[in-house]
């Protein structure tokens, strides 16, 4: 390689920094404060620790009985079996609750503990708050430690809390009105883990025709060992009014597992329109067990951005009802397996509207031994008059060793529905690579433009800075992938 | 005496055991202009693509000497590096990577330096202009969805972006119409003149050829070169086609 390559490289790499996800180099999502957390529950699970747990966060009463209801569904359901083993997941040994140090949630940085708000500062939370974003929470383990919103966004009505918080504000008969209504704990058995031992995320509000110019972020990181994060973010987005809420996360390796069980509900009322963009950058430690599901009014508009990377087993497949007549949903996602990981992702949709319609279209990418699987699941209920649905899904494996699978399965009850299916897999062609070392393209960088082009309609939907961020993340990923 | 830039010397080459070139000499020097024909399948592309360095194209005897330096184990980004650059016959569509970031990063890795945007967008422009391609492609992705003639046209684009001391151009007239012709003929003039670069036309057919200045011309056939000469040969061939040539190897 010669010299001036490597200059390139240099340059790219500063660039880099802050999207280290290959299991050699991940120096910056790596930087594990391992004197962060000052309290933490001992790993398992009993309604002792979840009473704890509720005394702990001074939930009301219909909260603690909620969550010791939701703990007696989970011990009744047994752990799926129809998606990638999930046996490393041991509950016994994941801790519940953990408490960082000086927990006080701060609306100004330098108020945050220094190691924390280090941590954050190389994730390049603070410096994107401040270029264009409306407003940010920032999750370290089980607690947000810093949350703040522009105050014009405020002077809108816009309400951005952490979700403890506003359980114990004047929006807490709104909470109990919608909280896990559209995830019950009854769905499965993390859905009703978390149910028992959520804590953290964050509760937005945008009131009726309120337009939010500009994305809000929640930052989602998980420092400590052995634990689990269980973060639950509601967002109603009232009619007319319109929102693009962004959610990131990642977390330091360890040798044994995490587990991620967030859940996020999100109520687009009539007109209203919601985008909600993922970049999940999990360790390769990481169960990332997530449930997230929409429900839309007449004339909505949901729109779903999902970038995987991370995690060494993913089950996430956001769901959407399209309940109002002329809703819409869109799902654009993109998921990338590498070497041990287990990724499956989807999307589903239920119509029940009339003249309602989706577009799912995903993109997924496996190498080093990764499995990738797509489970699509659109279903047109009886109501659903003159509904459309389209999936489109297509896979782009690097190796022979790589696996990619595709599942979709439809449920139409209407005579009149305009249905559309398309998958397609493939390799990267060598014809296309030695068109491009043609033109002086190195091996490597010629299977990374091929690669980041493949997946350029996802990033074209994402923030530049969030498009950037996926670009560096797959080129991470394809670096050193020849030989 | 003129420093050769190409010398190809004994070259065999087989496609998947299959002997294809059978031993085949040809000595470019800078500057100049030569124009290899020959019927199909008589090994045109072959050669095209050996010199390159495509690794389907197995180099099993022979020599290339590139610049006096011998080429024949490099891979093609560093072959297009030293210099060399090939116009495809059916250049290559790749989705989600547009032209102008394709072109752009083609300079950075040739040079090692990233262009600047606004010097670059106004050298991509006014090319653009003088080859008739719409500025919009320049925002589409890399030959998804053109023509035969808009394809040949980006070749051409590229090959005055990246200004490479020899070009290797496979039927870059195939599938053009008449204006089309011009356009790349002429954009092919304009690399002859103003670049001094020099140039190996691949070609079955003389009409790209009727504006160019050429130096010197060969007639493949069977994987050998049965005939050379001058520019006179192309007009030999047009009257005569290849049969002439088929007999005397």
């Amino acid at each position: 390689m010669s010299e001036q390559t490597n200059d390139t490289n240099k340059n790219k790499m500063k660039n880099i920094e802050k999207t280290q996800v290959a299991d050699i180099d991940r120096s910056i999502y790596d930087i594990r404060n391992d004197g962060a957390d000052d309290y933490r529950f001992d790993a398992g699970l009993s309604a002792e620790i979840v009473e704890r747990l509720s005394r702990e966060k001074n939930d009301p009463d219909w909260m603690r009985e909620f969550r010791l209801r939701s703990l007696e569904i989970y011990n009744r359901l047994e752990v799926p079996d129809w998606g990638p083993d999930i046996s490393g997941l041991d509950m016994d040994h994941i801790a519940t609750y953990v408490r960082p140090k000086n927990n006080k949630m701060q609306n100004k940085w330098e108020d945050v503990p220094e190691e924390i708000r280090d941590t954050f500062t190389q994730l390049g939370i603070p410096q994107a708050e401040h270029k264009y974003l409306a407003g940010v929470g920032a999750q370290y383990d089980s607690e947000l430690v810093y949350h703040n919103v522009r105050k014009e966004v405020e002077g809108q009505g816009v309400v951005y809390m952490d979700f403890e918080g506003a359980l114990h504000s004047e929006y807490e008969p709104m909470i109990r009105e919608h909280f896990m209504h559209l995830v019950p704990p009854e769905d499965h058995k993390f859905a009703a883990l978390h149910g028992a031992v959520w804590s953290g995320g964050s509760f937005v509000y945008v009131p009726k025709g309120v337009s939010v110019e500009i994305p809000l972020q929640s930052y989602f990181r998980l420092n400590a060992k052995g634990a689990g994060q269980f973060e639950h973010t509601l967002i109603i987005v009232d009619e007319g009014a319109d929102l693009h809420f962004i959610e990131g996360c990642s977390a330091p390796r360890y040798n044994v597992a995490n587990l991620h069980a967030g859940c996020v509900e999100l109520f687009v009322r009539k007109n209203a329109r919601l985008r909600y963009s993922t970049i999940e950058n999990w360790s390769k430690n990481m169960y990332n067990l997530n449930t997230k599901r929409a429900i839309v009014e007449e004339g909505g508009k949901m729109e779903w951005v999902s970038g995987s990377f991370g995690s060494h087993v993913s089950y996430l497949y956001p769901m959407t009802i399209l309940k109002g007549a002329s809703s819409h949903m869109e799902f654009t996602g993109i998921t990338f397996a590498g070497n041990g990981q287990n990724l499956d992702t989807g999307a589903k949709v239920v119509h029940t509207g009339a003249d309602t319609s989706s577009y799912i279209n995903t993109k997924s990418i496996s190498k080093d031994g990764g499995v990738s699987t797509f489970r699509s699941s659109v279903v047109i209920g009886r109501e659903a008059k003159r509904s459309k649905a389209s999936v489109s899904c297509e896979s782009l494996m690097l190796d022979s060793i790589s696996r990619s699978d595709t599942i979709p399965a439809m449920e139409i009850y209407t005579s009149d529905a305009d249905v559309g299916h398309e998958a397609q897999i493939g390799r990267i062609s060598d014809e296309a690579v030695f068109y491009l070392m043609s033109r002086g393209i190195s091996e490597e960088e010629a299977r990374a433009m091929i690669v980041s082009g493949f997946a350029d309609n996802v990033s074209k939907e994402l923030p530049l800075e969030y498009a950037v961020e996926m670009n560096n993340l797959i080129r991470l990923e394809m670096k050193g992938s020849i030989g | 005496m003129s420093q050769n830039i190409l010398e190809v010397k004994d070259l065999h080459v087989s496609v998947q055991d299959k002997e294809i070139l059978k031993g085949v000499d040809l000595t470019i020097g800078s500057g100049e202009t030569h124009v290899l024909m020959g019927p199909n399948g008589a090994g045109k592309s072959t050669l095209g693509f050996a010199l390159m360095g495509n690794p389907r194209y197995e180099v099993t005897e022979g020599e290339i000497l590139f610049n006096g330096q011998n080429i024949e184990d490099e891979p093609a980004d560093k072959r297009a590096r030293a210099g060399m650059f090939m116009s495809f016959q059916n250049p290559v569509e790749v989705p989600g990577l547009s032209v102008s970031s394709f072109i752009r990063s083609a300079i950075e890795q040739r040079t090692g330096k990233r262009p600047l945007l606004f010097k670059f967008r106004k050298e991509l422009d006014s090319k653009m202009d003088a080859l008739h391609i719409e500025r919009s492609y320049a925002e589409r992705d890399l030959n998804v969805g053109f023509s035969g003639g808009e394809k040949k046209k980006a070749e051409i684009l590229q090959l005055h972006m990246l200004a490479p001391s020899l070009a290797i151009l496979d039927e870059t007239d195939s599938g053009l119409d008449v204006d089309a012709v011009r356009i790349v003929s002429e954009g092919i003039r304009a690399y002859q003149e103003e670049k001094k670069g020099s140039l190996l036309i691949i070609t079955h057919n003389a009409k790209i050829l009727e504006s160019l200045h050429v130096d010197h011309t060969y007639v493949i056939v069977d994987g050998k070169i049965a005939a050379e000469g001058g520019a006179d040969l192309i007009e030999q061939i047009g009257s005569e086609g290849f049969a002439a040539f088929e007999g005397s190897i």
